[in-house]
């Protein structure tokens, strides 16, 4: 059973990264191997089967709703690659 | 020589104040200066810090301040670039990470802290942990101490080197599909890592949340359960970590004979689906040497059958990738890390990334970004999330006659460096016997059982436990260490 085409622009542009056009050349080689291996899922019959999302399945897992010390805002801050008035700085959203 | 020593070696002589806890850490740091050039574990250490914390512990040893409450008093261990020591960097192997310092400790860190212990170094890994040969790291290649033309294994081949190259006296790492067993097999250590949601997670940089584990480096069994006693437990901070009560792991092993705690009468299953084509045959030598020790040591072995053995690999990176494309989705630019500027926001976000993540994580971002994307979503990860309970009733059912299974750790002894490194399948199948661990959430442990002729190179054990079966495992580790010399033999360095 042969994979379908992965489509790399677009599954980057999913991922919001970049690729160079070297990159997803090499991607795009790699990514079709990887995803013929994995075909092999296939084979089996998972009719009926639970999906599995954590191995210890634990539900519902709450804790006070209490105000707990939490890190500070200039701690919060501190590692920002930039900043300024107590802000996270990004590039302009609406014109 | 300090930096040689067992934990449980050094805290007897702290105790007895034959040395102090800065003579030890000063071991370990010369160690460093004379072989870490070789072998790259560290990616850094901060020796003034390190230094400091042995004076504080010096300071609570004159005053009586060791034992129990403090069981790794004065004992320098290191930790992998991927958990957080306040203060600290922490980079994950990756450029992304920019100069990012914890403003907190991991759990981990604390409880290491609390429990008297020296936590210095930053130590190498693949970046985000992906990889199998610690080659994936954005700042230098870890080398095989026992040959430094090979890999340590990975991800936390750091860890694994700096142990087995005595610069430090354990390490912590993580394991999300082998990370800790397979460099611990490959560089002649003992890897122990624990169940899932045995040991909390909070300050653990996430890769696969559902996969990801944190344990131990040591030189012996010993170790592993005084440091496994001192993280693990439940952890409000980690939702997925267990309510479950903590056994004194330590006591398990204490009072023993000399020839170790009795197994007679445990029952080890050995998979036979576990003989592959691609299994070393010094490999499976060594391991089929040490299935017999084991049953001269009063164990009965008993075959089993993990039926689907040969789905786990790929499993495994539908789970994990899917798993990683969203937990990476946090390196963005904004917050923390490294950024590259975009004329807006999305833009920003895609140039920081393409140029901040290496090959491999943007292999797996891709990957899993894919298996999770509108269309495939049912035709991978479901699938995928389905066959992991089939797996994990493999396991299940098989724990119903054994109390553990055995079986190699790797395949094959430590590969050359660039060896795998253009074929990344290739590299994924060299996790085929620690993978299914992970995806069932069970512990599991690898110890020295061999070396290889020539060159001589460690070859590692694994045993899998049940879910929170941690003492079973370590009693058998270390009934079969006790009664073996490997764990003693050193690298010429």
């Amino acid at each position: 059973m042969a994979a379908p085409e992965i489509d790399i622009k677009y599954v980057a542009h999913l991922a919001r990264l970049h690729l160079t056009p070297d990159e997803e050349k090499k991607l795009g080689a790699q990514l079709g191997g990887i995803l013929n291996y994995i075909e092999k899922l296939k084979e089996l019959d998972v009719e009926g089967v639970e999906p599995t999302a954590h191995a210890v399945p634990m539900v519902n897992v709450t804790r006070a709703d209490e105000i707990r010390p939490s890190l500070s805002h200039d701690d919060a801050l501190r590692n920002a690659p930039k900043q300024a008035s107590g802000l996270f700085i990004v590039p302009k959203i609406v014109e | 020589m300090l930096n040689q020593l067992t934990i449980s070696g050094l805290a007897a002589k702290l105790a007895g104040r034959e040395v102090s806890a800065r003579e030890t850490m000063q071991s370990c740091l010369d160690r460093i200066q004379r072989v870490d050039g070789k072998i790259h574990a560290f990616i850094s250490h901060d020796d003034r810090d390190a230094l400091a914390q042995a004076d504080a512990a010096d300071k609570l040893l004159s005053q009586g301040g060791s034992g129990a409450s403090r069981p790794l008093l004065g004992v320098p261990v290191a930790v992998k670039d991927v958990i957080a020591v306040k203060n600290q960097p922490l980079n994950c192997g990756s450029n992304i990470t920019g100069k990012f310092i914890s403003p907190y400790d991991a759990t981990v860190v604390e409880k290491l802290k609390a429990a008297g212990a020296i936590v210095f170094g930053r130590l190498n890994m693949d970046e985000f942990a992906m990889g199998s040969s610690t080659e994936n790291s954005a700042f230098r290649i870890t080398r095989n101490p026992w040959d430094v033309e090979r890999i340590p294994g990975g991800s936390s081949g750091g860890s694994a080197a700096a142990v087995a190259a005595d610069e430090c006296l354990a390490a912590l790492g993580s394991d999300t599909g082998g990370s800790i067993r397979q460099p611990a097999a490959l560089c002649g250590c003992v890897g122990l890592k624990p169940t899932y949601g045995r040991v909390s997670r909070y300050g653990l940089v996430a890769f696969a949340s559902s996969l990801d584990q944190i344990g131990t480096f040591t030189k012996d069994v010993r170790d592993a359960a005084t440091l496994l006693g001192v993280i693990a437990g439940h952890d409000s901070r980690d939702s997925t970590s267990v309510p479950q009560p903590l056994p004194d792991y330590s006591a398990a092993l204490t009072g023993t004979s000399p020839d170790g705690p009795p197994i007679k009468g445990l029952k080890l299953g050995l998979p036979k689906e576990y003989l592959i084509g691609g299994l070393n045959a010094e490999v499976k030598a060594a391991v089929d040497a040490a299935v017999k020790q084991f049953e001269n040591l009063g164990a009965e072995i008993v075959e089993i059958s993990l039926p689907h053995t040969d789905y786990a690999i790929a499993t495994y990176y539908i789970v994990a990738t899917a798993e990683a494309s969203a937990n990476l989705a946090r390196f963005d630019g904004i917050r923390y890390g490294a950024r590259v500027d975009g004329h807006d926001p999305i833009e920003l976000y895609s140039r920081t990334r393409g140029a901040g993540f290496g090959a491999e994580v943007k292999r797996r971002i891709i990957l899993g970004t894919y298996v999770l994307s509108s269309g495939y979503y049912d035709a991978y990860y479901l699938r995928a999330q389905k066959v992991r309970t089939l797996i994990r009733n493999d396991f299940l059912k098989a724990f119903e006659t054994v109390d553990a299974i055995v079986t190699p750790t790797s395949p094959t002894a430590a590969f050359k460096i660039g060896e795998k490194s253009d074929d990344p399948l290739q590299m994924y199948l060299s996790d085929i016997f620690t993978i299914s661990c992970n995806l069932a959430g069970i512990c599991g442990i690898s110890v020295p059982c061999g070396f290889t002729e020539s060159p001589k190179l460690p070859i590692g054990l694994q045993l899998l436990g049940k879910p929170f079966g941690e003492e079973t495992l370590l009693k058998l580790a270390q009934a079969y260490e006790m009664n073996t010399a490997w764990h003693k033999e050193k690298p010429a360095l």
